[in-house]
C-alpha cells in the first residue's frame, strides 16, 4: 500500500477532472433544450410548435356546414370535385367566424380563365377556351353558373359555342 | 482501492446532474393525434394537373412564403421529338400566375409537373444538418426547427430536389412542411385544397384505408430521383423519363 501515497497528485488531478465534468453536465443541462432528444437528434417541442401554427384555408368540410344549399347544387355540376377554396381563395377567418370576415365574389372573367384558357400544354379532355374569341370579354357567369357551369340549353352545352 | 468520502461528495451531484438531464424533455402531442399511426406522402397525378398555379397561391398564402421563394412550384415540361434528352423547363414565378402560351405548331410534348418536398424517409438535408434542426418527424414528415437554425444552408445544398431556401427576412431554413399544422388537425395540405383537378393528394401510407394503396397497385408510379436513394415519398403517377 506504499504506492497509494504517491499517487496521491494522481487523485488530486482525477478530482480536478470530476469536477470540470460536473461543471460540463451543469452548463449542458442548462444550454441543452429540455426536450432535445426526445425523438432523435432535435428538439422535440420543435413538433408541437410547428403543429400549432395557424390555418388559413378552412378546409371544404367546413363550409359545407353552413353552405349545404351551394353544395348541393356543386355536387350535381362539372365541379363537385373542386374545393371552395380553389376559387374563393384562403377563409379560414371567415370559418372561425362569420361576421368577422366577408368573403369577395371573385371576379369570373379572371378566375375562370386561370384553369380554361386553352393551352396545348393541358390535358386534351379538359375543357379549354380562348377567353376573348369565346365570350368576348363578358363575363363567365352571363352563361355559366360557376357551382354548376354546364349550360342550361342543351343546344349550346353541345358545342354550338366553343 | 477505497472511495474517500471526499470523492463522493464530488461523485454524488455529478450523477445526479447526469441522470436528471437523462430524464429531461416534455411529451408534446396534439390531442387525438398520434405520431406513430401516421406516415405521410404525396401523390401527384401528372396527367390531370393544368398548370393553373393554385397550388403555388395557396401555398404562398398559407405559409406566409415569401415572393421569389416557393414551397411549391409547377415546371412546364417541352419534350420535343428529336431532342428528347433535353426538355426546355419553364417555371416563371414558380407557376404561381400561369405559363405563356404554346405555339401549336411546336412538335413534340407538353406537361406540367408540380413539385415540393419529397418528404424523403433517408433525407440527405437532415443528415449535413450541423445543429439537428432539421429532421424526419416520426410521421415522416422533414420539418426544420426555425429557433434551432443557424441559416448555414447546408441543407439547401445537400436537397438533391431544390426544395430548400433560406428565409430571406428569418434568415433560416425555411421548406414545405406538407402544411404539418393542417394535416395533424385533420386537414389536407393547402396545395391539395387547392388544387382543382386532384392532381395533387395527401396520402398516409400507414392509413390502411388510404386510397394511395389502391392506386399504387394499380398504376406505374415513379419517385424523383430514385437513383439518389433518398427514399422520397411524394408519389409521380405519369412521369415522364425526362424529368429531373
Amino acid at each position: 500500500m506504499s504506492g497509494s501515497k504517491d499517487a496521491a497528485h494522481l487523485f488530486r488531478f482525477a478530482g480536478l477532472f470530476v469536477l470540470l465534468f460536473v461543471v460540463f453536465l451543469v452548463v449542458r443541462h442548462y444550454i441543452v433544450p429540455k426536450s432535445f432528444g426526445q425523438y432523435g437528434h432535435y428538439r422535440g417541442a420543435a413538433i408541437g410548435e410547428i403543429a400549432a401554427r395557424p390555418i388559413k384555408y378552412a378546409g371544404h368540410e367546413a363550409c359545407e356546414t353552413c353552405h349545404v344549399d351551394v353544395l348541393d347544387v356543386k355536387k350535381a355540376g362539372k365541379h363537385a370535385h373542386v374545393n371552395c377554396e380553389a376559387c374563393h381563395g384562403p377563409l379560414a377567418k371567415h370559418a372561425d367566424d362569420p361576421t368577422a370576415m366577408t368573403p369577395v365574389k371573385p371576379d369570373t372573367a379572371v378566375i375562370c380563365a386561370q384553369c380554361h384558357t386553352a393551352s396545348a400544354a393541358k390535358p386534351k379532355g379538359f375543357p379549354q377556351v380562348i377567353p376573348d374569341d369565346h365570350s368576348t370579354g363578358l363575363p363567365c357567369e352571363t352563361c355559366h353558373k360557376p357551382h354548376s357551369p354546364a349550360m342550361d340549353n342543351p343546344a349550346v352545352a353541345a358545342g354550338g359555342a366553343k | 482501492m477505497k472511495i474517500s468520502r471526499r470523492q463522493i461528495l464530488i461523485l454524488l451531484p455529478a450523477a445526479a446532474v447526469a441522470w436528471k438531464s437523462l430524464l429531461a424533455g416534455t411529451p408534446e402531442a396534439s390531442p387525438n393525434y398520434t405520431m406513430t399511426d401516421h406516415w405521410w406522402s404525396m401523390l401527384i397525378d401528372i396527367p390531370k394537373c393544368i398548370g393553373c398555379g393554385n397550388c403555388v397561391r395557396a401555398c404562398q398564402a398559407e405559409n406566409d412564403v415569401p415572393d421569389g421563394n416557393f414551397r411549391t412550384w409547377v415546371e412546364r415540361y417541352h419534350v420535343s421529338d428529336e431532342n428528347m434528352t433535353n426538355p426546355v423547363v419553364i417555371s416563371p414565378d414558380g407557376g404561381k400566375e400561369g405559363f405563356p402560351p404554346v405555339a401549336q405548331e411546336d412538335a413534340g410534348k407538353y406537361f406540367f409537373v408540380p413539385k415540393l418536398c419529397n418528404q424523403c424517409a433517408d433525407s440527405p438535408c437532415t443528415q449535413v444538418c450541423p445543429v439537428g434542426a432539421t429532421f424526419t418527424s416520426p410521421d415522416g414528415v422533414v420539418l426544420v426547427d426555425q429557433t434551432y437554425c443557424l441559416g448555414c444552408a447546408y441543407c439547401v445544398q445537400a436537397c438533391p430536389y431544390g426544395c430548400r431556401y433560406i428565409h430571406p427576412v428569418k434568415k433560416v431554413a425555411d421548406k414545405c412542411t406538407l402544411c404539418y399544422h393542417r394535416i395533424t388537425k385533420g386537414l389536407t395540405t393547402a396545395c391539395c385544397e387547392a388544387c382543382p383537378t386532384g392532381a395533387r393528394q395527401l396520402a398516409d401510407l400507414k392509413n390502411p384505408k388510404d386510397p394511395i394503396h389502391e392506386f399504387l397497385k394499380t398504376h406505374a408510379v415513379q419517385i424523383l430521383k430514385p437513383q439518389m436513394a433518398t427514399g422520397a415519398k411524394v408519389f409521380y403517377n405519369g412521369l415522364d423519363g425526362t424529368v429531373r
